[in-house]
């Protein structure tokens, strides 16, 4: 025979087995889920007219509120920094110690990575809610919970860009006889410090969010201004705390959106 | 009489080494043999015969199974720590690939030759004296590449790159320098560029040089002897005024002439 055969694709590929299998799997599940919880359309709609009130009363912003939120405004953005700054700092050397081209132990490798997963896994308002009950209101509980939270996002983010590292550069460090912290400086971190500070960049925009969440819980910042307001029902001061917050998040998203791409 | 000094003082001698992978492939079978000081060695063979695992197994890049791997008379395989880092600081290698910090100036790249003789916290802030900062360009002068010595390193051809990279195996102060195909991804003007610095390091420095090459007409040109494996196997042995047509074909054949 001179010209090959196609071969044939198998019966499962043909009639796209997997694919119709999932969406039907996923279909049955958010089904069932609605029913479970009790999720009601229904009461949403009903409810709506509710939520035009609100909206009209926040269509009169009182701006002369904007001199009260801005020190709170500034403390949300520090505390965003400072935790994000603390968590990725921490970062560092854990994902060092979870890259599999850089530890061949696996067993450390695991319980590392372990560690990781456990702390992502906390969710960020049950820890706030944890710290403002030790430190008390204010924005230290935020700042840690910040931190935390940062910390275990910024490993697994770390740690997967080292393991796409050129290897080649390592091999040469450790052919001219340097010792493992010579290795990383000089032939790890100048593959990943871009990387590095683009994903720094990245979770400080999502901080500068959380944080105003965050403070709802007493943990600091803005949030604790739109909580007053929101229990006061002063809502032409919410429309001002949330166009506010807007702008701040919008202009850290841009200036980080740009230094990531120049970086990149 | 050459014979007797090669016996007396190799700089670097095979005995009986053997090295198996540990998903069970053959990477070395019973190699014996010796490198005298001062040689330029050329070793050839097919893809997958061993060529880049008998190199690295100088420096210990990666261990043997059995045998013993003498450098200067001394086994090597029982260094741990300092006295590894100690070995390879004086062996230079060169790669295919380069391997540069892509991201790093020349300078950069060069002066991290050095980090063997430094101690960490040195290397980590960057405190190299000026006597080796001088010794940096003069590297660099040696591979004619003195112009590039703040470029980035991504910035140059790769003909450039792999200077860079023999000024960096200098800083070494090597006295072998191993080379793994070193000239595999270079066309052939920079390809006699880079083999020529080598053969010069090899004739003005006294370094022993081991080359692993493809092309049997470069072996040819630039080797004092050629050896030859067949998977794993050391199959051919000869000082180049040896070296036959014949006898270089016998190394590619897949089968052992009946
Ligand atoms: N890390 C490894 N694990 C398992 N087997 C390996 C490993 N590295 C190399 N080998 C195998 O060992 C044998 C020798 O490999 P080696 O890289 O030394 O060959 P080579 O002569 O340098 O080939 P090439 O010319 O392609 O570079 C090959 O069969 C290869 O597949
Ligand atoms: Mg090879």
């Amino acid at each position: 025979m001179s010209t090959p055969e196609i071969p044939q694709r198998p019966w499962r590929q043909r009639y796209h087995v997997s694919a119709i299998a999932w969406t039907v799997t996923i279909v049955v599940l958010l089904i069932l889920s609605s029913m479970a919880t009790g999720a009601n359309f229904g009461m949403f709609l009903a409810n709506i007219n509710q939520f035009t009130v609100l909206l009209v009363q926040m269509s009169h912003p009182a701006w002369a509120y904007l001199s009260v939120i801005i020190q709170p405004l500034y403390e949300t953005i520090q505390m965003a920094i400072l935790g994000t700054t603390i968590g990725a700092a921490f970062a560092i050397p854990f994902s060092l110690l979870a890259a599999s081209n850089l530890v061949g132990n696996q067993v450390l490798r695991n319980l590392i990575r372990l560690f990781l997963d456990l702390v992502r896994t906390l969710p960020d308002l049950l820890l706030a809610a944890i710290f403002v009950a030790v430190f008390g209101i204010g924005s230290t509980a935020g700042v840690i919970t910040l931190a935390i939270f940062s910390f275990g996002m910024v490993s697994k983010l770390f740690y997967e860009v080292i393991e796409t590292i050129d290897m080649g550069p390592l091999e040469a460090m450790k052919s001219v006889g340097a010792s493992k912290v010579t290795i990383i400086w000089y032939a790890v971190l100048p593959q990943i410090l871009n990387q590095f500070v683009s994903y720094f960049l990245y979770t400080l925009e999502i901080n500068v969010r959380a944080s105003t969440v965050l403070g709802y819980l007493g943990a600091g910042g803005i949030g604790v201004y739109l909580q007053r307001s929101l229990d006061q029902f002063n809502y032409s001061a919410t429309a001002v705390i949330i166009l506010a917050t807007l702008v701040v998040v919008m202009v850290i998203d841009g200036v980080s959106n740009h230094l990531r791409r120049v970086l990149l | 009489m050459q014979a007797t000094a090669t016996q007396t003082n190799p700089i670097i001698s095979f005995k009986h080494v053997n090295k198996i992978y540990d998903n069970g492939t053959v990477g070395l079978k019973d190699i014996n043999f010796d490198i005298p000081r001062g040689q330029f060695l050329v070793v050839v063979g097919l893809s997958g015969a061993g060529k880049s695992t008998l190199l690295r197994t100088i420096n210990r890049m990666h261990e043997i199974t059995s045998g013993e791997v003498l450098v200067d008379n001394e086994s090597v395989s029982d260094y741990k720590g300092k006295a590894l880092r100690h070995l390879r600081r004086q062996i230079g290698m060169i790669f295919q690939n380069f391997n540069l910090v892509k991201r790093a100036t020349v300078e950069k790249n060069v002066l991290s030759g050095l980090v063997g003789y430094y101690p960490t916290w040195r290397c980590v802030l960057g405190l190299f004296t000026p006597h080796d900062r001088k010794r940096a360009f003069q590297a660099l002068d040696r591979v004619s590449l003195t112009k590039k010595l703040f470029s980035r390193a991504d910035e140059l051809s790769g003909g450039q790159q792999q200077r860079v990279a023999i000024a960096r195996a200098l800083m070494q102060d090597p006295k072998i320098m191993l080379a793994d195909e070193p000239i595999a991804s270079l066309d052939p003007r920079t390809t006699k560029a880079v083999m020529d610095t080598l053969k010069r390091l090899n004739r003005e420095d006294g370094i022993t040089v081991i080359v692993n090459l493809h092309s049997v007409e470069l072996a040819r040109e630039y080797a004092d002897r050629i050896v030859g494996l067949r998977s794993g196997e050391l199959v051919y042995d000869e000082p180049i005024d040896q070296v036959t047509e014949a006898g270089l074909n016998q190394i590619y054949q897949t089968k052992p002439e009946a």
